[in-house]
């Protein structure tokens, strides 16, 4: 059966565009800024596995904390030091910083490491699985579960950790969870975190599947954005069921059309959405 | 328009009608090019600085109009042609696609705009029949000497810039503009007192996408070559905005300004960097956003002098 063998695809691609999705989406929710260094974040990410299996010989999957935590130290200080000045102005102003900010780092990634594509070609692969008339390949599927796990990760953080809650209060109504004895700046730093390391998570675990380079950051970023509307901006189980989607429309978009329209699909339904519910599917307030 | 803006005006316009007797080929082709961007920051200020809609697509009109000029003018009819049917396809397109993004309101939209030129780059380079994909599409070539091309094209780029000027000085000074103002100070507000915003804004952002979509059209004819990943590039969308930010939004001298300035610091300082020539942008980019909220008009000479003279 053709048709699930496309479908298992889809599911497939679709857990790592949920990953790439759900810290754009947590940023673009509670600080209401888009963070265009996100693209950027997850090529870093791919690059910081890429190279710890090369040179360290560390699994991908393995390097996934790595990634995490590097990026997420790095949103850290970016949030703290430089986009906390202008965080209250208007949208033009905190998107063109961040603008600024990618020229930087995509110029920087760019003398470091080449425009070349590279990617992490596993020594040891775990192999493809038939099941029926499906083929499975194993890495892939991994990469997929670990995503998953990753979000449902960042659900229960946001859900039951004191801090998490915090950054569901700064969400709701900034001014009374400052009257609360929230510290909102940090709040917002540490929320920049998350999503930068989501998405060095992300490009870890993308770095098995998919060829990096610097010149992807856009890409992949368009690809956040896409989801993040289909799912409701600022949802984390909306950003998995529009990452699912998402993958779903590139797996069976590429029968139709061919898999070089793959982006203008998803945002020509992206479109027809907004034209009928423009909230997203599961756009509503909260997590 | 004061007295001395319109004598401001009256010798730039003077000193730009007689370049082309004086100046070389150097000389001629940048300056055209900062009469490309000047053009270009006007267009955006349309929407990014009357309306203060966070457009991030200038690059999908300028490289629509670019390809429909281009393929216009590859059947062979006349150069004049095939700019109008550049102005119409970006002009067009425009109107559509307003009348829908302009439903979603900040960020949602500019990262819209953003989308849109991704996914226009990936129409043109996969429609390879009509725009010649990714090999890029050569416009026929009409024989003059250098000398009298460059000449041409400038005083073509002239003209539209001056037809971009008058516009964004009767839109200031209209009904248009000032809705425009009051939308940018308080969308609600301005809903309240019965401008329609929604009309406005895509009057505003029709301007803008039009006036590209001609840029892109006669830089098409001018520069003879064009591919998707040069007149989509992102930059297209992004120096203009700075420019207008360098130079003060929403004002009608200021784009021009801010491109003159922006270009001078172009060719001065980032010809010796040419690895680093993005990153060098986005360092200028967050200085101007952290330290210059006001653009070059943040450096107050007076009060400079002031702070400099008292001890």
């Amino acid at each position: 059966m053709i048709l699930f063998q496309y479908l298992s695809n889809g599911l497939i691609l679709g857990g790592l565009y949920a990953c790439i999705a759900a810290g754009f989406s947590l940023v673009w929710g509670v600080l209401s800024i888009i963070n265009l260094l996100h693209g950027s974040f997850i090529v870093l990410g791919a690059y910081i596995a890429f190279f710890s299996y090369t040179v360290l010989g560390i699994h991908p999957f393995v390097s996934v904390i790595t990634s995490g935590i590097v990026l997420g130290a790095l949103g850290y200080v970016v949030q703290l030091g430089l986009i906390n000045r202008v965080v209250a102005q208007s949208v033009l102003v905190t998107l063109i910083l961040t603008f600024g900010l990618e020229l930087i780092m995509n110029n920087a990634m760019l003398v470091a490491f080449s425009a070349n594509y590279r990617k992490v070609i596993l020594e040891h692969s775990l192999g493809v699985v038939e099941i029926g008339n499906i083929f499975i390949p194993l890495d892939r599927a991994a990469s997929t579960l670990i995503a998953f796990l990753l979000i449902l990760a960042l659900w229960l953080c946001l859900r039951l950790t004191s801090i998490g809650r915090a950054i569901v209060a700064v969400r709701f109504d900034r001014e009374a969870a400052l009257l609360m004895g929230i510290d909102v700046k940090r709040t917002y730093a540490i929320t920049f975190a998350l999503g930068g390391a989501m998405a060095g998570a992300a490009g870890s675990l993308l770095s098995v599947s998919f060829p990096i380079s610097p010149l992807s950051g856009p890409l992949f970023l368009s690809k956040a954005f896409v989801i993040c509307i289909l799912g409701g901006v600022g949802s984390v189980p909306g950003a998995a069921l529009g990452g699912l989607i998402f993958g779903m429309l590139e797996s069976f978009g590429a029968i139709f059309f061919g898999s070089e329209y793959a982006l203008t699909l998803s945002f020509v339904v992206l479109i027809l959405l907004l034209l009928v519910r423009p909230h997203g599917l599961l756009g509503v307030k909260g997590f | 328009m004061t007295r001395l803006q319109l004598s401001l005006v009256l010798v730039a316009t003077a000193i730009l009608l007689a370049m082309p007797l004086v100046g070389g080929n150097y000389v001629l082709r940048l300056a055209t090019i900062m009469l490309m961007y000047a053009t270009l920051a006007m267009a955006w200020n349309f929407i990014g600085g009357f309306a203060g809609y966070p457009s991030f697509g200038l690059a999908a009109f300028f490289g629509l109009g670019a390809y429909a000029g281009g393929v216009v003018q590859s059947t062979g009819v006349s150069i004049a042609l095939a700019w109008l049917a550049a102005v119409a396809v970006g002009t067009l397109f425009a109107l559509v696609l307003g009348f829908i993004l302009l439903r979603l309101r900040g960020s949602a939209f500019a990262i819209a705009t953003l989308v849109v030129t991704e996914v226009l780059r990936e129409v043109t380079n996969g429609w390879t029949g009509l725009t010649g994909g990714g090999m890029g599409l050569n416009l026929p070539f009409f024989g003059w000497s250098p000398s009298a091309l460059s000449a041409f094209f400038f005083y073509a780029m002239l003209a539209l810039t001056a037809v971009t000027f008058v516009t964004t000085f009767i839109v200031a000074h209209n009904r248009l503009g000032f809705g425009l103002t009051c939308i940018r100070q308080n969308e609600d507000a301005a809903n309240i007192v019965g401008i329609d915003t929604t009309r406005y804004k895509i009057y505003a952002f029709t301007l803008s996408g039009g006036f590209a979509a001609a840029t892109g059209g006669i830089y098409a004819s001018w520069i003879g070559y064009i591919e998707p990943g040069d007149v989509y590039d992102v930059l297209f969308s992004i120096k203009p905005i700075v420019m207008v930010l360098l130079g003060g939004m929403g004002t009608v001298f200021g784009p021009i300004f801010g491109a003159v300035a922006f270009l001078v610091l172009d060719e001065v300082v980032w010809r010796s960097f040419l690895e680093l020539n993005t990153g060098i942008l986005g360092l200028l980019i967050v200085i101007l956003i952290l330290f210059l909220p006001a653009g070059l008009a943040s450096f107050d000479v007076r009060s400079l002098w002031r702070r400099a003279v008292t001890p």
